[in-house]
């Protein structure tokens, strides 16, 4: 897609200068869509697993309908929401939290279910209420599954975001510098697009796997868990 | 007091009971141990006592009052809970553990931590190893944690479902000696289930023998049921050296001791040789001030007229009070005199025991 015009360079390096506000303003707008999508998306999910976890039957009916809101393209289900609720921010995340549910819900599940059954029982015989039980002792403990689930989340939805903008919707982030480059045959626009959606999928990716080492200060120390 | 009366357990699904009609008190201040072969039952029973079984009929009291009365949660914060596998909370400290009862109870921050020191030191658990994880203490130390957290809000009953059945013979031995050391000071009233005979004879000061399907074959105190089995199932559960089970059980002060042939160390010969005719031995005990110096073997008197000028032999292994009639027999097998001496605390000449004696403190 990126063809070197006669006459024209790769980048013209003038243009980012000139329009440093709107690289801005789109970067903003791009890393304010992935985190109210991811945390909108992380507390549904969060809700669907604690169900789950207390009614065993109603994890297959969960898991399938977030599955098959996994299986549709994003871009189809973008044009299939649109007749609904228009060309708004709400038909994006719409799309884009159905999206992250079937990462989170799982990976939430996972990490709760993978709680050794010793530490749960002595758990239950001291006397925590299975309330107590989730927030001070299963949460914590499914703590690095749950954030491998939600890198997964956060990074799907930063590459996901310019997806929006293709609509001609104008909550893309920076896909809307990207599609504004491939319209006018303009590289610069859409190089820096897409380089600064890469560089934002890494970083948070990394910020990420930095909280989780905070939070989980005992995964790393010692070899094996306690059996 | 823990008293079960008429209590049964059908899981769904299964028609033949897991537990069935199953009715005994555990005194106040007792360690009751539940001993059988897998499937008896024995952990089902324990973990219906902390409700983390309801049992499908009869009812269980605790101090008279009927454990369905307390919702469960409640219930359990009151009992200690141990298990093999122990379950410390691998995300908190070894100090957090530990305090994680009294404060679900609500205790002030102040107050926990003085305790959580207190235990630390009870169970013999350096004060160091409080900000440590579990991940990083041993078998053993991880047990000890286990301990100290099901004592930490000083509940007057402890469940320990198999603690000591996962580490190694050494330090289960020692996790042995330090139970019985907590239990004289704590008097708590604990039930133990475990699948270990010696264990069982070891701490339990009363013992249930069950067999599969939850039935009681015999309950009472161990050198009772090693005494006397009440059926073949009792008898072939208790295994092979009945006998010397029960000698392990049995002190030293218990058994009236034999004098023994004793004699002064400036006496004659004529005098000793009297003195091991007397008690028809071959040998004699050299007493001195009611210090024992060793003894002297017939033969070595040959031509001397005084024991002053003959070399003492030293008795290599003695007995106290306190010590068992097992250890008195093993010590009486590796003695060229065929006795074993008892001397008391203050190592002071008591007397001396052998096989026939020691088969007499079996006698009921």
């Amino acid at each position: 897609m990126i063809v070197a015009q006669a006459g024209q360079p790769l980048i013209r390096w003038p243009w980012i200068g000139d329009h440093l506000d709107l690289i801005l303003a789109a970067l903003v707008q791009h890393l304010v869509m992935t985190f109210i999508t991811v945390a909108i998306g992380f507390v549904l999910s969060m809700i669907l697993a604690v169900i789950a976890l207390r009614f065993r039957v109603s994890f297959t009916p969960i898991n399938a309908v977030t599955g098959v809101m996994y299986a549709i393209p994003s871009l189809a289900l973008f044009i299939l929401l649109t007749p609904i609720t228009g060309l708004t921010t709400l038909t994006a995340l719409i799309a884009l939290i159905s999206y992250t549910l079937q990462i989170l819900f799982r990976s939430i599940v996972a990490g709760i279910d993978g709680v050794p059954d010793a530490v749960v029982e002595s758990a239950r015989g001291m006397g925590f209420t299975p309330n107590r039980r989730l927030l001070r002792i299963e949460l914590p403990l499914a703590l690095p599954v749950i954030m491998s689930g939600l890198r997964i989340a956060t990074v799907t939805t930063v590459g996901l975001v310019p997806i929006a903008g293709l609509l001609g919707a104008d909550q893309g982030g920076l896909g809307q510098l990207i599609f504004d480059g491939l319209n006018r045959f303009f590289n610069t626009p859409l190089l820096v697009g897409a380089a600064l959606t890469v560089a934002l999928a890494v970083t948070l990716d990394l910020l990420l796997v930095a909280l989780q080492r905070a939070l989980t200060p005992w995964a790393r120390r010692g070899q094996a868990a306690t059996t | 007091m823990i008293r079960l009366e008429h209590v049964s357990k059908t899981f769904p699904g299964t028609s033949a009971p897991a537990v069935g009609d199953l009715s005994l008190d555990v005194p106040e201040g007792q360690i009751a141990v539940f001993i059988g072969p897998s499937g008896c039952g024995k952990s089902t029973t324990l973990r219906m006592i902390n409700r983390l079984i309801d049992p499908t009929s009869g009812t269980i009291t605790v101090d008279g009052r009927n454990i369905m009365d307390t919702p469960p949660h409640e219930l359990r914060l009151g009992m200690g809970y141990v298990i093999q596998q122990v379950g410390l909370f691998p995300h908190r400290t070894i100090a957090q553990n530990i305090a994680t009862v009294p404060e679900l109870i609500g205790w002030p921050r102040a107050r926990i931590t003085e305790q959580v020191d207190r235990l630390m030191d009870l169970v013999g658990l350096d004060a160091e190893l409080g900000g440590r994880y579990p991940s990083e203490l041993s078998g053993g130390q991880q047990q000890r944690v286990g301990v100290a957290r099901a004592l930490a809000a000083d509940p007057p009953v402890l469940l320990m479902d198999e603690p000591f059945g996962a580490v190694d013979p050494i330090v289960r031995a020692r996790l042995q000696d330090e139970l019985i050391d907590l239990q004289r000071r704590l008097r708590k009233t604990i039930v133990f289930v475990t699948h270990d005979i010696d264990e069982a004879i070891r701490l339990g000061d009363q013992m249930a023998v069950l067999n599969v399907g939850g039935v009681v074959e015999q309950y009472g105190p161990p050198v009772e049921v090693l005494a006397r089995p009440a059926n073949r199932f009792v008898e072939e559960f208790l295994g092979a050296e009945r006998g010397l089970k029960r000698l392990s059980l049995i002190d030293v002060r218990s058994t009236e001791l034999d004098p023994g042939p004793v004699v002064a160390p400036d006496c004659t010969v004529t005098e000793a040789r009297r003195v091991m005719a007397e008690q028809a031995s071959d040998w004699v005990a050299v007493v001195a001030d009611g210090h024992l110096q060793g003894w002297i073997a017939d033969a070595s008197l040959d031509g001397q007229t005084s024991l002053t000028s003959i070399e003492v032999q030293p008795f290599l292994v003695t007995l106290r009070p306190d010590s068992t009639l097992r250890e008195a027999i093993d010590t009486l097998v590796g003695s060229p005199t065929r006795v074993a001496v008892v001397l008391d605390e203050q190592d002071r000449y008591q007397g001396v025991l052998d096989v026939g004696r020691i088969g007499g403190g079996l006698e009921p």
